[in-house]
């Protein structure tokens, strides 16, 4: 075995040896064909932090009273102990910004080093989602933009105008992206450019859509086509193109949202492998440098606990269970394709055929670049994980009186776990599946929603009502919002000028009929 | 493979300083609330500490569309132990179980009803004396004055090129230039005209010739008057002029007679802490005079009067004249915007209270701003209370009187003497 030369015995780090080691992790990473964007590592202090995480982690930020809440309740809960600060903050940009703690160790800061500047970037760049839906050159410019278009939409039309126009785009934030369709990347420097043009334009259209100056020929009622055509997913995309009295800032400030919205949207699709590729990389790169006697003994168990701690994942039954921890599930997936690819046992061959005893590097760049949590967990999740993990299934059906296990870790349960899991990272199936059913454009100009129910599991009532409230902000005129359950309506909400009232059963399938009429 | 390390942590601290005064704008009904609840229940020692603010979570809540429970729920858990496929659990009472975990859940804590957290020092003391204010100051005068203000005060030739005066300068070199071409300019126009009348006879080439080339020599001389000197740049000069300020002093009279219990004693200095926290808040230049008195009264220091044990029976008369006397001595009324506050649990001396009344009315009223008196007391009205009675219905501007009874009147009581009454 080779001498030892670690590149630094302390624990104190300098900034010639976050140096060192960024050096020599780009040299490993390179090895392993990690494609980053260039790094920029900025180290920051805990209350730097605390506004990093208020402003999810975004450099630059329109101002809104939220960011404040969520700042007071980090600074609270980082005061009294209940949570540590995350030891860094990676953004998906071009450099690749990295925010490491200042009181790390050395030991931790090679780590985060590892962990954002190659696993988080290089998936930044690599994963379909993110380069379909972001631009990583342009997100910055495009946040200055908005800040700055908010600001000035403060200045000219007051800061409660423009918070309260902001409380109702964030209400409907989750519903301000495509889902489906495939968007043209945002452009920052256009945005500017384009925006006045929009402005004018947009409004022209969207007087002519409600145009009420009668037709020469006269048409019949039943015979005006049916608006949205099909029903539109996007509500904040909906509201900013056909909102029949909003103003032209106004419609900017939606766009802005939904821009921003979208921006995310790759982020909360792939939490659990965008975790699990960082840790594992964070795994593989240091243990590269241990191999290569760059660093000593006590750097390695340090980094082992750590590593250890990041990836425990307490029991359901356990006081600190707080759902899955997606570093754990995320790492054992990656790990475990490594396994399969190196050491295959006979039930890797039989359900892995494709990868078992393939190569390892491939088969990982593979699952990174092509896939999002809910399809990574479907075609990955092994029964070792699920066995190591024991993981298991239950069914809580309020027609039922108890709750039913339907699943362990057995043969005849690994298809239904592993289904059931990539359903509870399904974005779509996770947030109630709600569009844009119709505008009546002839009569009272409301709009319509639809909530298309799944496995009877109703809105939150308290919550909807809200949104509604923020939705009638936005839309000026009444906004219905139905149930569908397998094909009839079940209960409706309706907000006017003064409230939001719900109606079920036959009422809300008439109060339709009317609307319709 | 470029990369780049930066030290971030000397740049701005408070980066989402106007994030958070926007939620504090925006919540401050609530906040307000909560400070003044914190006030009531604190000790005396740390009136000013901050607090922790709670707020009804639902009050803060952004809604979102979400599920609610109920329906046919499917939930994946790690860390089986005895489970088998088909046993049938219990369904978990009271909210959060095994099934709202794995869900939809916010990760917020929603099961908290409460939104905690932490103002700064200085943001809560601005929510405990928002909207508070010193009456009737309105005396101003210059003496030991620090303020100025800066005021144009012509202009020199001398200065930063920041303060230089663009059309004076112009003007100057306009005029330094017609003064200083007009000789030459009149030289020119004689030739000219001695020019036309040569040029229709033919034998005065060589008189014609000399004249052209004076005509050049003239040009070049106007040509080398320069546009603008250095001597023309005229430069705004400003210079300090005091403004009058108002300058403020603050009586604070409290009895600590044998009748004031150490209850009321805790009361009545909690109301003088309130006041002088807010008074070395929001004024900076103000005096603070404390006297306190039984039989007699005495000057005392800040740490005298908060924490001294002397005590004895009541003059309440005492402290008035030892007032009046300092303010003849070191305040007069003419410069001074002259306040006083009062407190004690109103039992005095029988004759006494006439002579304080009496006192008031004669000497002190006419030269104070405003007057505020506190009477600490759980029994009935004193004698005290009915002699300030019949002042409070002469002087109802700057006379004012409240009573409390238990240490939650307190800040409300403060609150009320010290409100700013909308002009």
């Amino acid at each position: 075995m080779k001498k030892r030369k670690p590149i630094a015995e302390s624990s104190e780090w300098t900034f010639e040896h976050l140096d060192a080691y960024e050096t020599e992790l780009a040299r490993i990473a390179e090895r392993y064909r990690l494609d980053t964007y260039p790094n920029q590592i900025e180290i920051i202090n805990a209350e730097q932090m605390m506004d990093a995480y208020s402003a999810t982690g975004m450099p630059v930020g329109y101002h809104h009273w939220s960011f404040g809440k969520q700042f007071l309740s980090t600074e609270q809960k980082y005061l009294r102990g209940h949570i540590g600060l995350a030891y860094e903050l990676v953004i998906n940009s071009n450099p690749c910004v990295a925010y490491l703690m200042e009181e790390n160790t050395l030991t931790m800061q090679a780590l985060v080093i590892a962990h954002a500047c190659f696993g988080h970037n290089s998936f930044y760049k690599g994963n379909y989602l993110f380069r379909t839906w972001t631009d990583a050159s342009a997100i910055v410019n495009y946040l200055l933009f908005a800040k700055n278009y908010i600001a000035e939409c403060e200045e000219r039309h007051g800061v409660e105008a423009t918070e309260c126009l902001l409380d109702s785009c964030h209400a409907l934030m989750n519903y301000g992206v495509d889902r489906f369709r495939r968007p043209a990347p945002i452009s920052a420097e256009d945005e500017k450019r384009r925006q006045h043009e929009r402005e004018e334009y947009l409004q022209a259209q969207v007087n002519d859509l409600w145009r009420t100056i009668p037709k020469k020929e006269k048409v019949k009622v039943e015979e005006w086509p049916r608006f949205p055509s099909e029903p539109q997913e996007n509500l904040l995309y909906f509201i900013e193109k056909n909102a029949p009295l909003l103003e032209p800032w106004e419609r900017e400030v939606v766009r802005i949202v939904r821009k921003i919205s979208q921006y995310f949207y790759p982020q909360r699709q792939t939490k659990v492998m965008n975790e699990g590729w960082a840790t594992f990389w964070h795994y593989t790169l240091l243990h590269t440098l241990y191999d290569e006697g760059l660093v000593a003994d006590g750097f390695m168990l340090e980094f082992l606990q750590s590593h250890t701690n990041v990836i425990f994942q307490p029991a359901f039954d356990s006081p600190y269970f707080n759902g899955i921890n997606p570093y754990t599930l995320g790492y054992a997936i990656f790990s475990d394709i490594r396994r399969i690819c190196e050491q295959p046992t006979d039930e890797d061959n039989r359900l892995f055929p494709d990868i078992a005893g393939s190569d390892w590097l491939d088969t990982v760049h593979h699952a990174m670049a092509n896939y999002k949590d809910e399809s990574f967990i479907l075609q990955f999740l092994s029964p070792k994980v699920i066995r190591d993990l024991k993981l298991f299934c239950i069914l809580d059906d309020d027609n039922e009186k108890e709750i039913e296990v339907t699943a362990i870790h057995d043969d005849s349960g690994y298809r239904r776990i592993r289904e059931e899991l990539a359903e509870q990272y399904n974005l779509s199936t996770q947030e109630p599946n709600i569009e844009v059913q119709e505008v009546d454009l002839r009569g009272d100009r409301s709009i319509t929603l639809r909530h298309l129910q799944h496995d009877r599991i109703p809105l939150s009532e308290d919550d909807a009502k809200e949104v509604m409230k923020h939705l009638h902000h936005l839309w000026h005129f009444d906004v219905h919002l139905e149930t569908m359950l397998e094909e009839s309506v079940t209960s409706r909400f309706i907000c006017d000028d003064e409230s939001v009232r719900i109606v079920t059963g036959e009422k809300a399938v008439q109060t339709k009929s009317k609307a319709e009429v | 493979m470029a990369f780049l390390i930066i030290d971030r942590r000397p740049n701005g601290k408070h980066k989402g300083a106007v994030n958070r005064q926007r939620f504090l704008r925006r919540y401050r009904k609530h906040i307000k609330e909560a400070v003044a609840d914190a006030v009531n229940k604190r000790s005396i020692t740390d009136t000013d500490r901050r607090d922790e603010i709670s707020i009804p979570r639902k009050d803060v809540s952004e809604p979102q569309f979400r599920h609610g429970k109920g329906g046919r729920q499917g939930h994946v858990l790690p860390g089986n132990k005895e489970f088998i496929a088909g046993d049938k659990i219990a369904r978990p009472t009271g909210g959060a179980g095994i099934g709202g975990s794995g869900g939809t859940a916010s990760n917020t804590g929603e099961g908290m009803d409460e939104f905690v957290f932490e103002l700064t020092q200085q943001e809560f003391l601005d929510f405990m004396f928002e909207g508070l204010e010193l009456p009737n100051l309105v005396k101003k005068q210059l003496k030991d004055t620090e303020a100025y203000k800066l005021i144009k005060g012509g202009y020199t030739s001398d200065g930063i090129p920041a303060r230089l005066n663009v059309v004076q300068s112009l003007r100057g070199a306009h005029a330094r230039r017609i003064a200083l071409s007009g000789a030459i300019r009149r030289r020119i126009k004689e030739l000219e005209g001695e020019l036309k009348t040569l040029g229709e006879q033919a034998e005065s080439e060589d008189r014609v010739q000399e004249i052209k080339i004076e005509l050049d020599r003239l040009d070049r001389r106007l040509n080398h008057i320069p546009f603008l000197d250095d001597f023309d740049l005229r430069y705004n000069i400003l210079i300090k002029q005091p403004i009058p300020t108002s300058s403020a002093v603050m009586f604070c009279l409290m009895d600590v007679s044998g009748s004031m219990t150490q209850d009321i004693k805790d009361l009545a200095k909690r109301f003088f802490i309130l006041l002088h926290l807010f008074l070395k808040r929001n004024y900076q230049k103000i005096d603070i005079v404390f006297i306190r008195h039984h039989t007699v009264a005495s000057e005392v220091d800040e740490e005298e009067f908060f924490y001294s044990r002397e005590t004895g029976g009541t003059v309440v008369s005492s402290a008035l004249k030892l007032m009046e006397e300092i303010v003849r001595e070191r305040y007069p009324a003419s410069d001074w915007n002259i306040y006083a506050a009062q407190a004690s649990d109103g039992e005095n001396w029988a004759e006494d209270s006439p002579q304080c009344r009496d006192m008031l009315e004669g000497s002190i009223l006419p030269s104070v701003q405003y007057y505020a008196y506190v009477e600490i007391n759980s029994s009935e009205d004193q004698a005290l209370w009915h002699a300030y009675e019949e002042i409070l219905e002469k002087y109802p501007d700057r006379f004012a009187m409240r009573k409390v009874t238990d240490s939650s009147d307190i800040f409300p009581v403060f609150r009320d003497l010290f409100e700013r009454k909308s002009a």
